[in-house]
């Protein structure tokens, strides 16, 4: 995958180094004892790329976005966000969690989750620059048309509003790197178009890497540059035709699976089992 | 029944008590504790603290008697108290059914071994409801100065780590995901909570801290969603409720919590019924 050359960029953000990859990741490995969650994990993430990343739970998807937010160590291997290591509170990153119900009381305005986004971890009160703050947040929120609820309190929001408010908050310090985990889960599919388009566009304009982890590839397959396939220990990378394969997930689950092209979905069947000793619930891969 | 109105409404000698050294003490130290406690309210009600904090209260308590008994100063023995039991409660972080349980336990032993040590206590009995109910003729000028310290440890605190706690009370998943340390600002807050609620408790008592910790911040909840609303509409509260309960007591002579209790009772029916009127249960800042 290459940069896409054409994308316009913006005076505020941040100068990165021409041909440097969003993320790139070197004979990585995460061992928590005896136990190595994976390991040789080779993985160059291009500016404006989205990469799905799939495999049944416990597979260390989530184990990989804490490696890049910086709180996870790597027991070996290398790991680079735009060139640096990565840290805690990197304004490089941006970071999409699973939508969670919020308490409907919590004292939060819409554009108060947005600009925790943007300066919540720093220290202080954050007198100075507040009319800058405020062009930033109203334009984030502009951006995932966010505007009519800036002011409404966020628990009081619909699902849908409040995973447009998360993006939102995820953007607005203009990050290299989108992190999205399981962004999509418990929306309808409405609003699971809404989110994926808001991402899509957003990585097209100003050239944004996405890492979008998710159990369910079809919502994404349309923007999917790359997957990269964990299934215990064992992984894939290359673009859906290559590894959405019935022979690329048999011998990544080891047993039979078969993979089935229905109009313009993925179904995989026989996955379901598979892992089924390292995952509680089974993976509702349709 | 106009004659408990007029026992419990009565001005009579206002004049006079108001310019009494203690008098004019007591109103010094609600104002400060009015500041620090509006400051705290809404992030405690934010992060569904309520009952860590009435936890808290019940240790500053039993830390209070343990001092009477032992014949030290109930002051420290009420912030001993109130400090363990706030890094306790901290350290247990977010996860509330865990939480909840672990506080109610705590709490049960506390109030426990409370009572028994008051019950020991030799002393004068008005020193043993002190703690319950609370006292503003306790206040002396120690006092003072101890409040206006913690007051401004705790509004130094804020200023310094306000947006990392706003962030780690209302969305600690994605304060997590950004690197903040949001289990040591846990036991943090508790801290502060722990210290504030220690003060309150010789003033307001152990039953009633919930009415200025807790009270105010749940009644600005109801108007506003603009976290800096919130906590100026909580410290208002506060004030009303402290300076209020005071000043109404005076005269009649009753114990100050009652007054406090009810003025800031009042203060959370009011801004339900303004967000009734607004048409909903929470409005827009």
């Amino acid at each position: 995958m290459t940069a896409h050359p054409s994308a316009p960029s913006r005076a505020t953000r941040p100068v990165r180094p021409a041909g440097t990859p969003a993320i790139q990741l070197r004979g990585a490995q995460v061992r928590f004892g005896e136990r190595t969650l994976w390991d040789g994990l080779d993985l160059d993430v291009a500016p404006g790329e989205f990469v799905a990343v799939l495999g049944p739970n416990g597979s260390g998807k989530t184990t990989l976005v804490r490696v890049l937010l910086g709180l996870q160590q790597l027991s070996a291997g290398e790991v680079r966000i735009a060139g640096a290591a990565p840290r805690r509170g990197s304004p490089m990153i941006g970071y999409v969690p699973q939508q969670k119900a919020l308490e409907r009381d919590l004292p939060l305005r819409g554009r108060d989750l947005v600009g925790l986004g943007l300066d919540g971890h720093r220290f202080g009160l954050g007198l100075s620059g507040r009319a800058a703050r405020r062009a930033r947040v109203d334009a984030a929120l502009a951006a995932v048309g966010g505007t009519p609820y800036a002011n409404a309190p966020v628990g009081q929001l619909s699902g849908g509003e409040q995973q447009r408010l998360r993006v939102a908050q995820a953007l607005v310090g203009d990050p290299a790197v989108l992190l999205c985990d399981e962004p999509l889960i418990s929306l309808d599919l409405a609003h699971q178009r809404t989110v994926t388009d808001l991402i899509d566009a957003r990585r097209r304009t100003a050239d944004t890497a996405v890492l979008f982890v998710t159990h369910e590839i079809n919502p994404v397959l349309p923007l999917v540059d790359r997957v990269l396939y964990l299934v215990e220990g064992r992984f894939r990378v290359g673009p859906p035709s290559e590894v959405m394969t019935s022979e690329v997930l048999s011998e990544l689950y080891r047993t039979e699976v078969d993979v089935l092209r229905v109009r313009d979905r993925i179904v995989v069947v026989g996955a379901e089992h598979a892992g089924a000793h390292c995952h509680p619930e089974p993976e509702p891969l349709p | 029944m106009i004659e408990l109105l007029e026992r419990l409404f009565t001005f009579e000698g206002l004049g006079r008590q108001l310019t009494l050294d203690f008098v004019q003490n007591a109103f010094l130290a609600c104002a400060v504790l009015g500041l620090a406690a509006g400051l705290l309210a809404p992030l405690i009600v934010a992060r569904g603290m309520s009952f860590a904090v009435h936890g808290t209260a019940e240790l500053a308590f039993t830390g209070g008697a343990a001092a009477l008994v032992a014949g030290v100063s109930v002051g420290l023995g009420a912030v001993a108290g109130a400090l363990t039991a706030g890094l306790v409660f901290g350290l247990l972080g977010l996860r509330q059914r865990e939480r909840d349980s672990v506080i109610g336990v705590v709490l049960a032993f506390g109030l426990g071994l409370g009572v028994l040590l008051l019950s020991l206590y030799k002393g004068r009995s008005s020193n043993k409801f002190g703690l319950l109910t609370g006292s503003i003729v306790s206040v002396d000028s120690t006092d003072l100065t101890v409040l206006g310290i913690v007051a401004v440890v705790v509004i130094a605190t804020l200023a310094a780590l306000y947006r990392p706690m706003l962030f780690a009370s209302t969305d600690p998943d994605v304060a997590v995901a950004r690197g903040v340390p949001v289990r040591t600002l846990s036991v943090v807050f508790a801290m502060l909570v722990g210290l504030t609620t220690a003060l309150a408790v010789p003033i307001v008592g152990a039953i009633l801290v919930l009415s200025v910790m807790i009270v105010p911040g749940a009644a600005a909840a109801r108007v506003t969603a603009s976290p800096v609303r919130a906590t100026l509409l909580a410290v208002l509260f506060a004030e009303i409720a402290l300076l209020g309960g005071v000043f109404l007591s005076l005269a009649p002579g009753l114990p100050v919590s009652g007054y406090v209790a009810a003025l800031s009772f009042l203060c959370y029916l009011g801004c339900r019924l303004v967000a009734r009127l607004r048409g909903r249960a929470t409005v827009a800042a």
